[in-house]
């Protein structure tokens, strides 16, 4: 951020001694520090707020358009009535996993780009997504599945078990999980699962069918029943991802400078990719591979934080979340009739913002 | 990875650096493609002996070897090898001008125009052979431009153009997305298998056009090879020692997307060679920079290698031979890692 480059030594005060210049540019540098963290406080503030408005929003617009102060009512006095129940059991299930699901992917995208250090890395590269939608593809195929409900843990255990074998194959060796080997080992896992599950889809019509509605990424029609399961893996992996920001800071200053620091940087690795995995695995098994908010999130983030991970994680959940809830609210009104999946709307929206975002800014690399 | 070594050799007044390991490795590459051309030429539900098949090659021999030989396997063969080749240099000046092992034509939108011009001209028009493939160049090309020019300011920056590509390349992809799941299932079934490449009834016109687009593009991309090398280092170390990289960057940019447009039009989006090619080619080589030669063949032997594999796998079933292609190379570039590992080089 420009503000810490505010608190170089003056070069030309030479009126002061030596150390009392020295101290003087101290308090000036962590009053500056102290002045950046507090924008960043406040910065994180209004996107919580907006995050809110975005949520609020989401349970009151839909194909019955609820007043606001109904929505309230529901939440605080609830009467059993048509309008309250849409709310409490149809929106606010949905609303919640939208905000967990975005929220899970932007955290796990900023994750996957520090551990990579690769701009050009989302949260699938690990194999996660690929190993779903394979697992998906085979219960439909060898068991005749239908319904989110009974894929999500064939889903969750495809996305674990391809991104078990993409760390594996990328951590061997001497030097470990370079981001380079991670990369392309994920690349190469991702392309044979995507060519098998391409080779049955394309012979086999009824597995076509469920499949192209899955793999869009959608929140409609799922509420309660997908959430449970896969809760307890967004938080377990979130609460490992926010004790992650010291560890990768130290890692973003290089392997040799890390290590010098006392960071133990295989370690770090490994529960970057475990809190990975369990945060874009649970989502993808919620709602599908939602594509485009994992990278670009991130990128968004990075551009109000700079790279300070310790900033940049929670915003990147934040921001994922309200992208996610913002873009399923809109592609439910957005159809004269049904609705545009939250997929297609995130990129579709996403995208122009993120092509303006990166026009306008010099980009800070991850 | 350890650097192959480099010899310094003269003959005569002329004196060149010479990689034994870089030279060793295109000979067998380009061995391996000659063999896999061969057995193209020989094998099929309808046998062809190799000395027969040679023969029919000039003309000679039974009439229905000659058909076969000539007019059916000669030509996809050919169309492989060069789409292949096409694909694989086309991915090494990617991976080169974004400086990341990730980058490959798809980055720049457009194989992800193509798609989606694709899809659209099958979904929206009820498109036959030719409208679909205009439609996909259209896209393609459109995108290619559109990415190019918003990333346009005071020059192509590497690193924005690959940020814009991954903008728009998401917008297309949901766009696609959105069609396939509006459409009826037949209709979205054709423009699924439309998405994944195949080089099944290809004949003497596609190899024309490969060949051409080739034959003028691969010899602009060699002359800026060197140059390319040199940009990896750092613009400003490449400026410093003659290179303008502004003017290699939009050059080698503008050549290599008109390669992959016409290895699209040819063969439809054939995923992954070239992202794997250049990588292989690169760890076979274990050579410090971009070998664009060696990734043009490491492209080719894939693709015919895929081609035969999705031929005869499921005879007489024909794979599409995208889905080879991903299986193979991803296959290979597993055990490549893998085998980087126990050998400790990593």
């Amino acid at each position: 951020m420009s503000l810490d480059r505010l608190a170089t030594v003056d070069g030309d005060r030479t009126d002061l001694d030596d150390t009392s210049a020295a101290r003087a540019a101290l308090t000036r540098r962590t009053s500056a520090r102290a002045a950046s963290h507090v924008l960043r406080a406040g910065g994180l503030l209004l996107a919580l707020g907006a995050l809110a408005l975005t949520a609020l929003l989401s349970l009151a617009v839909g194909a019955k358009a609820i007043p606001p102060e109904v929505v309230w009512d529901a939440l605080w006095r609830f009467d059993d009535s048509y309008d309250h129940n849409v709310v409490l059991g149809l929106r606010v299930p949905r609303t919640v996993l939208g905000v967990a699901v975005g929220a899970a992917l932007g955290l796990a995208g900023a994750l996957m780009q520090a551990l990579v250090r690769n701009p050009l890395a989302d949260p699938g590269l690990l194999g996660v997504n690929m190993g779903a939608t394979t697992a998906v593809v085979a219960a439909v195929y060898l068991f005749g599945l239908t319904g989110v409900g009974a894929y999500v843990w064939f889903s969750f255990g495809g996305a674990a078990a391809a991104a078990a074998f993409v760390y594996f194959l990328g951590s061997r060796g001497r030097t470990g999980a370079t981001p380079v080997r991670l990369a392309l080992a994920g690349t190469a896992v991702s392309a044979v699962l995507l060519g098998l599950t391409n080779g049955v889809v394309l012979f086999h019509d009824f597995v076509f069918e469920e499949i192209r509605f899955w793999q869009v990424g959608s929140l409609a029609g799922r509420g309660v029943e997908v959430l449970v399961p896969v809760a307890p893996f967004l938080v377990v992996g979130a609460l490992v991802a926010v004790t992650l920001g010291r560890s990768l800071n130290a890692v973003a200053l290089g392997e040799d400078l890390a290590a010098a620091l006392g960071a133990r940087i295989g370690r770090i690795r490994l529960r970057t990719a475990a809190a990975v995995v369990l945060l874009c695995g649970a989502a993808t098994a919620a709602a599908g591979p939602i594509a485009f908010v994992g990278l670009a999130v991130p990128h968004a983030a990075r551009l109000l934080t700079g790279p300070d991970q310790r900033w940049l994680l929670p915003y990147s959940a934040v921001l994922g979340a309200v992208l996610l809830v913002a873009s399923d609210t809109l592609g439910r009104v957005v159809l004269p009739t049904g609705e545009l999946e939250v997929g297609i709307i995130t990129a579709l929206v996403g995208a122009p913002v993120f092509v303006a975002l990166v026009r306008r800014t010099r980009m800070v690399r991850p | 990875m350890t650097a192959a070594p480099l010899r310094s050799v003269r003959l005569g007044p002329v004196a060149f650096r010479l990689r034994p390991r870089v030279l060793a490795v295109c000979l067998a590459l380009g061995s391996l493609v000659a063999a896999a051309l061969a057995v193209c030429l020989v094998v099929g539900d309808y046998p062809v002996p190799l000395p027969a098949a040679l023969a029919a090659l000039t003309g000679r021999g039974e009439r229905l070897d000659v058909f076969f030989v000539r007019e059916v396997r000669l030509p996809r063969a050919l169309t492989a090898a060069l789409v292949g080749a096409a694909l694989g240099m086309a991915g090494a000046v990617f991976q080169s001008l974004s400086r990341n092992p990730l980058g490959s034509p798809d980055i720049i939108g457009f194989t992800a125009g193509a798609s989606t011009g694709a899809v659209l001209t099958i979904l929206v028009f009820g498109g036959g052979m030719l409208p679909t493939a205009l439609g996909a160049m259209l896209g393609g090309v459109g995108t290619a431009v559109l990415v190019y020019l918003l990333a346009l300011r005071r020059g192509v920056q590497g690193y924005r153009l690959v940020l814009v590509g991954i903008g728009i390349s998401a917008m297309l992809g949901a766009v696609t997305h959105y069609l396939i799941t509006r459409a009826e299932l037949t209709d979205a079934l054709t423009a699924q298998v439309w998405l994944v490449g195949t080089l099944n009834a290809r004949e003497w016109s596609h190899v024309a056009a490969v060949g051409a687009g080739s034959a003028v593009l691969f010899p602009v991309l060699l002359r800026l090879g060197a140059r390319l090398r040199l940009m990896e280092m750092g613009d400003d170390t490449a400026r410093a020692l003659g290179v303008s990289p502004q003017r290699t960057q939009t050059l080698a940019l503008v050549a290599a997307s008109a390669l992959t447009g016409v290895a699209i039009a040819v063969s439809r989006p054939i995923a992954f060679v070239a992202l794997a090619a250049p990588q292989l080619a690169r760890r076979l080589t274990r050579a410090d920079g971009t070998t664009l030669v060696a990734s043009a063949l490491m492209g080719a032997a894939l693709l015919l290698c895929s081609d035969l594999v999705a031929l005869r796998l499921l005879a007489p079933v024909q794979l599409p031979v995208g889905v080879v292609t991903t299986v193979v190379g991803g296959t290979y570039l597993v055990w490549l890692l893998y085998a980087e590992w126990r050998s400790g080089r990593a």
